[in-house]
């Protein structure tokens, strides 16, 4: 068959298809025989299927070929959609999933905290006992500043307020903080390098200013100040460190995968995490900025309150989807 | 993977190695191919991004000057909604294409290339910080171009690929000129070179097809615009035409589906 009587045979079909993806229901050009045909777009778009793959056996013309080619890739991403996530999903996640997730990558999660809680420990002890540490990653007027922060005597707690608004406080908190464990998970792909530097370098940087802190005698502000969304916070940098990870190890040690395709599972693994990460980095920054730093409440309930806050997201963390069975540890659970 | 594996039967298989063709097989058993995007129209298209991105900052950082210390908040909020997820919305929202890759008819989509989803375009947006070290995209730029797909970081992490997205051409119109019989013993290569020619004709310029088909001299045993007719009048023989109406049939066809879309 020539292509100009193929073209003129399967025009119609063609145009319908064309005219359905383009959103019209009905094609005032196209003959009524055929109209029926478009309501089961699978089954039309197998045909079309047939004729790009006779077209190309045939070798008609390049035109032809990629006006098919580009028809058929209309119709396959319309059928091949992926189903937008539904309500009980997230919260089948959220009670279920983000822990069980966590579960799953343990070995990643303790050594992302061993990395954090090692040089911060180091660090808060040496600047408790020594004076001089803090100056050693810190410049002598960012010390300054952090001293002011909380001395007691100051009327507010946190950073200088002056006449700032929490509004703007919570801004502030929301894109540091969550660009950080961002930036920490983004930089493991470089064989987990990255978040190695990240999640240390915020372990020493946190520890020394808790240990100088400490030293100087500000903690009857500092800790209430810290501990309730510091239980967010801190727990998720370490998991966004242990997605980070989870990511360089599929590329240094990626089994019996390829290195892309490993790369590609632990991907969707490491996805798993941050979804968790970014909302309880949400909840760090309303607390920062709307609780931790409220002056009216008294030390002993923002203290009660922040060890409820850690009881509850360790509590969560370990015992949270623990009924479930672990069914779809690798069926690539996008959410 | 599916798309290392260049079809055989294709005649030019020996040449998408070079080539920028992203090939994959379908459910229906059928070879689905795309033009994969290159480093600079991705490069473009993300300065348009960040012009668009940067411009709303601007106006925004004016607007808000009026309300404050919370104007502040609200800004940094939308800095980083901005920073981070500017692109997913777009790429999840708009069929693969932010303003920017809009602007160069790029689109990304999974490497099946279905359309892409949340998970993975939240996962190659949040790379991007790991292909902007050290500094510049420099990470994303080698990465791009140490891979056949030329798939950054965040690409391969997430399983996309940036394609182009071809505006529909509509089918070219063929020359107005008598179909002519072709002489014996032409090989389906040459049958294929004088079709392609034909369809062209819109495309290349006069005294450039004229060039061309003067090559053909020996065969077609006419020179300059006879030579060409000749050779655009074998093409449309060689497509099914064999007398002058069937042209105007064929051209009807035509007006009618530009018409219908």
């Amino acid at each position: 068959m020539k292509q100009r009587d193929f073209e003129q045979r399967h025009q119609p079909l063609w145009l319908q298809l064309e005219n359905t993806l383009a959103g019209y229901r009905k094609n005032a050009a196209v003959e009524s025989e055929s109209a029926g045909l478009i309501e089961d777009l699978p089954a039309s778009y197998r045909r079309l299927c047939q004729h790009l793959a006779v077209a190309k056996e045939r070798q008609y013309t390049s035109n032809l070929i990629a006006r098919l080619n580009q028809l058929v890739m209309a119709c396959h991403q319309r059928l091949y959609q992926e189903k937008s996530v539904s309500r009980s999903r997230w919260l089948e996640y959220l009670f279920s999933g983000f822990p069980r997730a966590l579960h799953e990558q343990a070995r990643f999660v303790w050594l992302s905290c061993a990395l954090f809680l090692a040089p911060a420990l180091v660090m808060g002890l040496g600047s408790y006992w020594n004076d001089s540490l803090i100056y050693a990653v810190m410049s002598p007027e960012q010390v300054l500043q952090i001293e002011s922060m909380y001395d007691p005597a100051n009327r507010v707690l946190g950073r200088e307020r002056g006449s700032d608004t929490d509004l703007q406080m919570f801004g502030f908190y929301i894109k540091k903080n969550i660009g950080i464990a961002f930036r920490t998970f983004a930089s493991g792909i470089l064989f987990g390098i990255g978040s190695i530097f990240f999640i240390v370098f915020n372990g020493v940087f946190l520890g020394a200013i808790f240990g100088h802190i400490t030293r100087v005698g500000f903690v009857t502000t500092f800790y209430p100040f810290v501990i309730g969304h510091g239980a967010f916070e801190l727990t998720a940098i370490v998991f966004a460190g242990a997605a980070g990870l989870r990511l360089g190890h599929s590329l240094v040690n990626p089994g019996n995968l390829s290195r892309r395709e490993s790369l590609r599972v632990a991907g969707r693994d490491a996805m798993k995490i941050m979804y968790g990460t970014f909302l309880m980095l949400v909840i760090a920054a309303f607390l920062e900025a709307f609780w931790s730093s409220s002056t009216e409440v008294s030390i002993a309930v923002k203290l009660a309150v922040g060890g409820f806050f850690w009881l509850l997201v360790l509590g969560y963390c370990f015992l949270g989807g623990r009924n479930q069975p672990s069914a779809n540890t690798h069926t690539g659970g996008r959410l | 993977m599916p798309n290392n594996s260049p079809s055989s039967s294709h005649p030019p298989a020996d040449i998408t190695g070079l080539d920028t063709l992203y090939e994959i097989e379908t459910p229906e058993g059928i070879d689905l191919t795309a033009q994969v995007a290159g480093p600079v129209p991705r490069m473009l298209a993300y300065s348009v991004d960040l012009f668009y991105r940067t411009l709303i900052l601007i106006v925004l950082g004016i607007a808000m000057t009026i309300a404050g210390d919370a104007g502040v908040g609200i800004w940094l909020l939308v800095s980083f909604v901005l920073e981070w997820f500017y692109p997913v919305v777009f790429e999840v929202m708009r069929g693969g294409q932010t303003p920017g890759k809009r602007a160069f008819s790029i689109a990304v989509v999974n490497d099946n290339l279905t359309p892409i989803g949340w998970g993975p375009s939240i996962m190659r947006n949040l790379l991007r910080f790991a292909d902007f070290l050290p500094f510049g995209y420099c990470a994303g730029i080698i990465s791009m171009t140490c891979s056949r797909d030329f798939q950054r970081l965040g690409d391969h992490a997430a399983g996309t690929l940036v394609i182009h997205r071809e505006n529909a051409s509509a089918s070219a119109a063929l020359p107005q000129v008598t179909p002519l019989a072709p002489p014996r013993g032409l090989q389906l290569e040459d049958q294929q070179a004088i079709v392609s020619l034909s369809e062209r004709s819109q495309e290349l310029s006069r005294a450039r097809q004229r060039e061309l088909a003067d090559l053909l001299q020996p065969i077609t045993g006419k020179s300059g615009d006879d030579g060409l007719n000749r050779l655009h009048g074998i093409g449309r023989w060689l497509l099914g035409a064999r007398s002058a109406e069937d042209h105007k049939d064929s051209g009807s066809k035509t007006n009618k589906r530009v018409g219908g879309q």
